[in-house]
């Protein structure tokens, strides 16, 4: 790898974390504004117009608060837990294709930090790495109610794990490769030989097991039973203070963000949109591409409207419900669609 | 289309893995010095609700969470064992039923032990 | 050549702390960070899958279950055993014999020819997949009655309803 290239990768890096710290600083703003709007409240609007620059009082709280690091604690795993949580969300945007490859000059720059042959895969055991973030933190707090918060949020992780994989491997008989930049290379366009491109048309079932899936693996509503503030104070980060609640929070927000994109990536084409030949022949290679990150922004923003959404829509499930339903509607849901996709394909392959 | 990549590939996800951690090694140590540090024995103590605190948290629980824990690894690896039948899956099916009855054989064995897991109750929670 | 060396460094060092820590619950975070050094080996070598699979089952699986065990473990200072001096020395003689058996072992050992291997992309998905559904097919399939009697092994080991039968 040249040094020019490398450098090119490092820029792409430190802009990707940053427009995932911003959107994901900018989420909990839209979250208190949908809230507040599905009550029929105001919302935050002192700090700037409409509220604007509320995030960033926030977050400048969250760094001048104290921190309390409780006498019985275990003080390294109490700082390693939000600091593992933080670190694990903020790994698993490497593998999304942001965009079409950009032509600067002579310069092909592709919009993808890497791609690599396993790009799921990766993501799949970021997403299983985020569980130690909190069961580390919760132990470490020798608080009954972090304890209780942690393993709730450790079992449910894992839980849902089994179907978020199960439902992906439906999605790969489709597509046939792991890499992400194939996948949406593979749902070019809108419309393909009289059906749409895009695999939440061929895979709907799919799509709905991997949505259920992510909101429990973000621990959102209704599955946000590890901090559920009626039974538990406030779940895993009960003992928490300033920058280390923080970020634990944030790293939620960071998790929705890279979900959203995952989802809008494998299941609604990423940035891919309908007459989009038209627009590259239109605008060539330099400005083509940039429609392209504003449509899969679009996507991301609408998945995180729907997240916010839902959680002020439906109630929270009890502790059997969530995990009936993870184990016994989701399971055998997942691999009833594997089995009748394959019948499909292998049908439509050889007799029609 | 099929794309090759190899070690120098995964060396930008080393990058954003550093990037990261500065991040939060920065972020962590800045709060630590430019906060105020206040603290009594009082503050210090767990949370539980105002009530006084009886015994710590490093006590035993279900053991139905560990089952769960169990059951997790073992069909994880039934879930790793099918993603490289399901990249291949296209090649296989061209040339009929031979990849999907494969694959049944596999999964309705590990479906037998899931029906167990559910026969026995295993996984409920009363 | 120089990478493998510091990675393998990074591996015998981060093990060395799983050995040496006195919490188990630093053990199991060296070992995470072994088992990520092991991930960074299987890409050196091309073994693309592999170090995914390292990565997802070992890092992300089965060390979610060893903290569930230490969890449930009752980690408390006053309820650790005492280990008794008869222990320590049985220890000692058994981990010498074992060095003794790895010497004699690889005292024995001719090095042989590097390896050369005929198709370097043997370790991505799909040609590990092509492998694996025609030539080892079979033991493919073994593999999941270990896994079915893994499943029934734990089931009847956690799960005891003497209210029952």
């Amino acid at each position: 790898m040249e040094l020019a290239l490398i450098i090119e990768k490092f820029i792409l890096v430190v802009v990707i974390f940053a427009v995932s710290l911003g959107v994901a600083a900018y989420s909990t703003l839209a979250e208190r504004k949908i809230a507040a709007f599905l009550q029929g409240r105001v919302g935050p609007h002192r700090a700037g117009p409409g509220g604007m620059f509320q995030p960033l009082a926030d977050g400048g709280k969250m760094f001048f608060k104290e921190e309390i690091i409780p006498a019985e604690s275990n003080p390294f795993l109490f700082i390693m837990g939000p600091s593992l949580a933080l670190l694990t969300a903020c790994i698993g945007s490497a593998v999304i294709p942001w965009g079409q490859s950009m032509q600067f000059g002579d310069r092909v720059v592709e919009l993808q930090v890497t791609d690599i042959n396993v790009g799921i895969l990766y993501i799949f055991g970021v997403v299983s790495l985020g569980v130690y973030g909190i069961m580390i933190g919760g132990w470490a707090s020798n608080n009954k109610f972090s304890l209780m918060g942690a393993i709730r949020a450790a079992s449910q992780n894992i839980s849902y794990e089994i179907a978020m994989g199960l439902s992906l491997i439906a999605l790969l008989m489709v597509s046939g490769t792991l890499s992400l930049k194939d996948i949406v290379e593979q749902q070019h366009g809108f419309w393909n030989n009289g059906w749409f491109t895009w695999n939440v048309f061929t895979q709907p079932l799919g799509f709905l097991l991997f949505i259920v899936c992510s909101f429990a693996e973000c621990n959102r509503t209704p599955f946000d039973l590890p901090e559920s503030e009626n039974e538990l104070v406030a779940g895993y980060h009960t003992e928490y203070s300033g920058f280390k609640l923080g970020a634990f929070l944030f790293a939620e927000y960071v998790n929705m963000f890279v979900s959203s994109a995952v989802m809008a990536t494998l299941y609604w084409g990423g940035y891919n949109y309908p007459g989009m030949d038209y627009v590259f022949e239109l605008l060539g290679p330099t400005w083509a591409p940039i429609v392209g990150i504003a449509v899969l922004f679009a996507k991301i923003f609408f998945f995180i409207f729907f997240f916010m959404w839902i959680r002020w829509t439906i109630p929270r499930f009890r502790y059997d419900q969530l995990m009936n339903l993870g184990w016994k509607v989701l399971i055998p849901l997942a691999i009833a669609n594997i089995i009748l996709t394959g019948i499909w394909i292998t049908i439509k392959d050889n007799l029609l | 289309m099929e794309t090759q990549t190899s070690a120098i590939n995964y060396l930008p996800i080393v990058f954003q893995m550093l990037v990261a951690l500065g991040f939060v090694v920065l972020t962590m140590v800045l709060t630590h010095i430019i906060g105020p540090k206040r603290k009594s024995k009082e503050k210090l103590s767990p949370f539980e609700s105002g009530i006084e605190v009886v015994g710590n948290a490093r006590q035993p629980f279900s053991i139905k969470y560990f089952l769960v824990a169990i059951l997790f690894v073992l069909f994880d690896i039934e879930v790793i064992f099918m993603y490289p039948w399901a990249v291949n899956f296209r090649e296989m099916s061209l040339e009929g039923f031979d990849g999907l009855i494969e694959m049944l054989v596999f999964m309705g064995t590990l479906l037998l032990g899931f029906i167990y897991i559910i026969k026995k109750k295993a996984l409920d929670w009363e | 050549m120089n990478l493998f060396y510091f990675v393998a460094f990074l591996s015998i060092f981060f093990s060395l702390l799983v050995i040496f820590s006195k919490n188990p619950v630093y053990s199991v975070l060296f070992l995470i960070v072994t088992f990520f050094t092991f991930s960074v080996h299987y890409i050196l070598l091309n073994a693309q899958f592999l170090a995914i699979v390292n990565f997802i089952v070992y890092m992300g699986a089965i060390m979610v279950l060893f903290l569930f065990v230490l969890m449930l473990l009752n980690l408390n200072k006053d309820t650790e055993p005492m280990k008794s001096s008869l222990l320590k020395i049985a220890g000692v003689v058994s981990g010498l014999c074992l060095l003794l058996t790895l010497v004699g072992a690889v005292k024995s050992l001719n090095v042989s020819e590097p390896l050369i291997l005929k198709d370097p992309g043997i370790g991505l998905v799909k040609n590990l997949g092509k492998v694996l559904f025609n030539e080892f097919l079979l033991p493919f399939e073994v593999s999941s009655i270990l896994l079915f009697s893994a499943m029934v092994g734990s089931v009847l080991l956690a799960k005891k309803d003497p209210k029952k039968i």
